[in-house]
């Protein structure tokens, strides 16, 4: 049972990675990553992770996508040129991709954490759910807590200057 | 299921987004292509951390999907600002800054 929905969560992350860089449109492009996303939400459960899984389908399923939705919707989504600056590119990205996979593998499995073959400790009833997590992000980290929490204030800030319509003297 | 099932697709994602980087020349499916290797990412933290029992690992993950709502937010608004001055949206025209 476990192993059916670990392929078939698995199957699913890699069409929607797939999808995305495969499809021509920017907004089928989005429609692909969100399948991804929950894909990716589905084995999060799987790890007994439950918080992490509900805050990737709350925040970027929800909020990041529909983001990108109304950026694709008002930018415009035209397809690209088919015009290459380096020949071949096409044909090498994949081939560095493979590479890329390939050297990750090895560089995992060939490492000598002896618990990577194994289905991990037992845990308790309340692993990963949102109190445990609460819990240690107010108690041990609660200063990478407050740091992210002034990132996300000056990353909004940031987005609002940057696509503001006041033009300033230089460029006008 | 065995952990390394889930490292070994972490990292296979990974591969897939970096190509999708290599391949695509328009900023807004790049910054996808960027969303998929962080997401790789998480997959690989919170399998370790299921791996050792410890809970850590996820806080890790929630770290990272701030900074990954962070960039995004940032870069689509890059797009806009590039888009409402009437700039071509392609990566390989925007070449201003190179060296």
């Amino acid at each position: 049972m476990e192993e059916v929905l670990f392929f078939v969560s698995a199957l699913g992350a890699l069409g929607g990675a797939l999808g995305v860089i495969a499809m021509r449109n920017p907004f089928y492009s989005v429609l692909a990553l969100i399948v991804h996303l929950f894909s990716l939400a589905s084995l999060f459960l799987l790890l007994t992770s439950a918080f992490v899984a509900a805050a990737q389908v709350v925040v970027y399923a929800g909020a990041v996508m529909v983001l990108y939705v109304f950026v694709v919707a008002y930018v415009g989504g035209g397809g690209e040129s088919a015009w290459e600056p380096i020949p071949g590119q096409r044909l090498l990205a994949p081939l560095l991709g493979i590479a890329l996979f390939v050297e990750l593998s090895i560089a995992v499995l060939s490492s000598s954490l002896l618990a990577l073959g194994e289905d991990g400790p037992d845990v308790p009833a309340g692993f990963g759910d949102p109190a445990a997590i609460g819990r240690l992000l107010l108690e041990k980290f609660l200063l990478p807590f407050e740091a992210a929490s002034i990132l996300l204030l000056i990353a909004a800030v940031g987005a609002i200057v940057l696509a503001s319509n006041r033009r300033t003297g230089a460029d006008a | 299921m065995n952990t390394e099932w889930f490292v070994v697709l972490s990292a296979l994602l990974f591969a897939t987004g970096a190509m999708g980087i290599l391949i695509r020349r328009s900023p807004m499916v790049i910054l996808l292509c960027l969303e998929l290797m962080l997401n790789a990412g998480n997959l690989a933290l919170v399998a370790f951390s299921r791996m050792v029992g410890n809970g850590q690992g996820q806080v890790f993950a929630v770290i990272v999907m701030v900074v990954a709502a962070c960039e995004v937010v940032v870069g689509l608004g890059l797009i806009v600002a590039i888009f409402r001055r009437r700039l071509p949206l392609n990566v390989d025209d925007l070449r201003e800054l190179r060296g």
